[in-house]
């Protein structure tokens, strides 16, 4: 087992309301030095969040306090640019547990999959209608239910269904992931890659 | 063979199936898989953690590349946390037999330099590496593309991974390049055209005749930025000129295997009538030499053109606006003429021995301006030698710039060549994102002729004014 089960997610949530927030906006480069998988969620969105002298800038959302929750809602294509599983990390440690957009870059998705963040993908005027929500009221709560495949805003009942494929879905909801799998198939692979070209 | 017709995509994927699973994921072999020090420390931990083994270390390489200093290789790394990265590299790949080319070594390089360059990557093959950028490969006729730690650990653990098949697309671009206009003007324009997020979900091969005339470092170019449109990678179907760069070069099959591979390679490209979710045909001879003006690849005009407005562009306003500002750039604005403080030539894009001979065509008898600070940084050290060998360096010396040692430098700022806060650089990396090349730091995506271009006259110029 690698990480928490996910099953249903009911919480306040942060709005980003962004377009194309990037790897290198989620963790700069500069704090990718470490070699164990610690304290990145201090430097989730660095460069936004804190001046060059290090204090918070008070317009930035993570530094005001009217807005928790462990969900991160942020504009479409969220998530593009590096491979860095560093940028999903920070938003895992920060204590996101699932991220909602109408849009995802591929790696940042498998990479969030990968350590037990759930990417919910929405239509753009349902997360139109998440940040009104949350703008007029910060306390709005959002309730995912991966079993069922739904996201609702519990305030007014709206719904919608989203897509995960039944494999990471399984995986996500018992806390496996992909190792345990191919461990699983070790003698498989083994017949295949010995007749393999390369 | 089988009636129906398929594309290079298919072919390659397929061949390497281990397993499909129903309503899930592929299970992909992964002939070639290469590490470096910043995204394989967390995998190493984890092998240990759940006390697993490499299965198959020959089929990985190693090089230390995004975290070594550009000046002074051969003294230790003065920040301790590079340090510490690049000695978790070395200890991991010495106790598990892979190789290694570290700092120092004649091989160590920019990882998609020294791939290619040493004769690792071959056609047909499936090749992963921990950094997005790894699209790179694909213009051997390889699926190649970037994975997380996860996934790194995943290939350590198992030599396979874990991918849902993406779709396909195909695109196009046939006719005359104009003079000066370089293939990183081809992928720029391309992305400007689909956007950053265009290719999400799919997997592109480029077809047509601009690719087919093109070098080899010129399709690793294209292939490389193919990551910025979205795409988990781009293609190129190997031909004449793929096979004349991999001769001879040193892990390259020889003698029999050659002819055996030979014979492999030439069946990989697209059947005539292949299917594709989505293809666009776009003019070569209508693209002009590029530059970005905003913070995201995506974002680009030819050089001659006005910075678009919010509404031309289509999207979100409010984002397009904060890109903008970030950059202090307005609407409607000319590129041309812009100031320019800081030139930076290298990064697995553009830090081939063909991008230097470029920037030397356009540097040549002219000098540095004053207020530039230029960095120019081979890809690897095979690379730095051909410039010394071909008298580039000479070239570069007379006018006034220095050669730094190879790395991925400026490309992402994790080492101490950071562009300061609020100054400008012509960038022939791959990523303009703000605060990439250093918090704050002002990116303009451009061509090695355009970058040269910069360098001499300190400001955006037309290189071909210069040519
Ligand atoms: S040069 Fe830049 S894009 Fe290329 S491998 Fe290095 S950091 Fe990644």
């Amino acid at each position: 087992m690698a990480y928490d089960q996910f099953t249903v997610l009911k919480s306040t949530a942060v709005p980003l309301p962004i377009e194309n927030v990037d790897t290198d906006q989620i963790i700069p480069a500069r704090f990718l030095k470490a070699t164990k998988r610690e304290g990145f969620g201090d430097n989730l969105f660095r460069d936004w969040r804190y001046n060059n002298d290090d204090t918070p800038k008070q317009d930035f959302v993570l530094n005001n306090p009217i807005y928790s929750g462990k969900i991160l809602v942020g504009g479409r294509n969220f998530g593009c640019g590096s491979s860095r599983e560093h940028a999903a990390w920070a938003v895992y440690d920060y204590g996101f547990r699932c991220v909602v957009s109408s849009f995802f870059a591929d790696i940042f998705k498998n990479n969030s999959m990968n350590i037990g963040i759930l990417p919910v993908q929405v239509s753009d005027d349902f997360l139109d209608n998440i940040f009104k929500a949350i703008e007029a009221n910060p306390s709005t709560e959002l309730e995912i239910n991966l079993p069922n495949q739904t996201i609702t805003l519990l305030a007014t009942g709206e719904q919608e269904s989203f897509q995960i494929n039944g494999y990471k879905k399984h995986n996500l909801m018992n806390g496996f992931d992909d190792i345990d799998y191919l461990q699983d198939m070790k003698e498989e692979i083994k017949v295949f890659a010995e007749k393999s070209r390369y | 063979m089988s009636s129906k017709p398929s594309s290079l995509f298919d072919k390659v994927w397929d061949s390497h199936v281990v397993r499909s699973i129903p309503d899930g994921p592929d299970v992909l072999l992964i002939d070639r898989h290469f590490i470096h020090e910043v995204t394989s420390p967390v995998a190493f931990l984890g092998l240990k953690t759940r006390g697993l083994n490499v299965v198959y270390p020959h089929r990985t390489f190693a090089t230390a590349d995004h975290n070594t200093p550009t000046i002074n290789q051969h003294l230790p790394v003065a920040d301790p946390l590079s340090a510490n990265q690049l000695k978790a590299l070395e200890e991991n790949t010495s106790s598990y037999g892979i190789s290694h080319w570290g700092l120092g070594n004649p091989k160590n390089g920019i990882v998609h330099v020294v791939g290619p360059e040493n004769g690792i990557t071959l056609p047909g093959m499936t090749i992963v590496c921990g950094d997005s950028h790894t699209s790179t490969h694909g213009a051997f006729g390889c699926i190649a593309f970037g994975i997380g730690t996860s996934e790194v650990e995943m290939v350590l653990s198992s030599q396979c991974i874990m991918q849902p098949r993406p779709l396909k697309m195909r695109i196009n671009v046939n006719g005359q390049l104009q003079k000066g206009v370089t293939p990183k003007d081809v992928i720029l324009y391309i992305i400007s055209q689909l956007t950053a997020a265009g290719a999400t979900g799919y997997f592109v091969e480029y077809a047509g005749s601009v690719f087919e005339q093109m070098s080899m470092e010129g399709r690793m170019t294209v292939c490389n930025m193919s990551i910025e449109m979205g795409a988990r990678g781009g293609m190129i179907a190997p031909d004449n000129t793929t096979f004349n760069y991999i001769k001879g070069r040193e892990k390259a099959p020889q003698g029999k295997d050659w002819d055996d591979a030979l014979t492999y390679w030439k069946t990989l490209k697209s059947d005539e009538g292949a299917s594709f979710d989505k293809e666009y045909h776009y003019d070569g001879a209508s693209i002009e030499p590029m530059i970005t003006y905003g913070t995201n690849p995506g974002m680009g005009v030819g050089i001659s053109q006005l910075i678009p407005t919010a509404a031309e562009v289509g999207g979100g306003k409010s984002s397009f606006d904060k890109a903008l500002a970030y950059m202090g750039f307005n609407e409607k604005e000319n590129m041309l003429g812009k100031p320019v403080d800081y030139v930076f030539i290298g990064s697995c894009t553009n830090g081939r021995i063909e991008d230097f001979r470029a920037f030397a065509s356009v540097v040549k008898g002219r000098k540095k301006a004053e207020n530039v600070t230029a960095w120019i940084v081979p890809g690897s050290h095979q690379v730095e030698k051909q410039i010394r060998d071909e008298g580039i360096y000479d070239i570069l010396t007379e006018a006034g710039f220095q050669l730094r040692q190879p790395g991925c430098s400026a490309c992402l700022a994790m080492n101490d060549d950071k562009i300061p806060a609020g100054k400008y650089a012509v960038s022939t990396s791959n990523r303009n994102f703000e605060g990439r090349q250093g918090p704050g730091a002002r990116t303009l995506l451009a061509s090695p002729l355009v970058a040269a271009a910069a360098a001499v006259t300190g400001k955006v110029t037309d290189p071909r004014t210069l040519i």
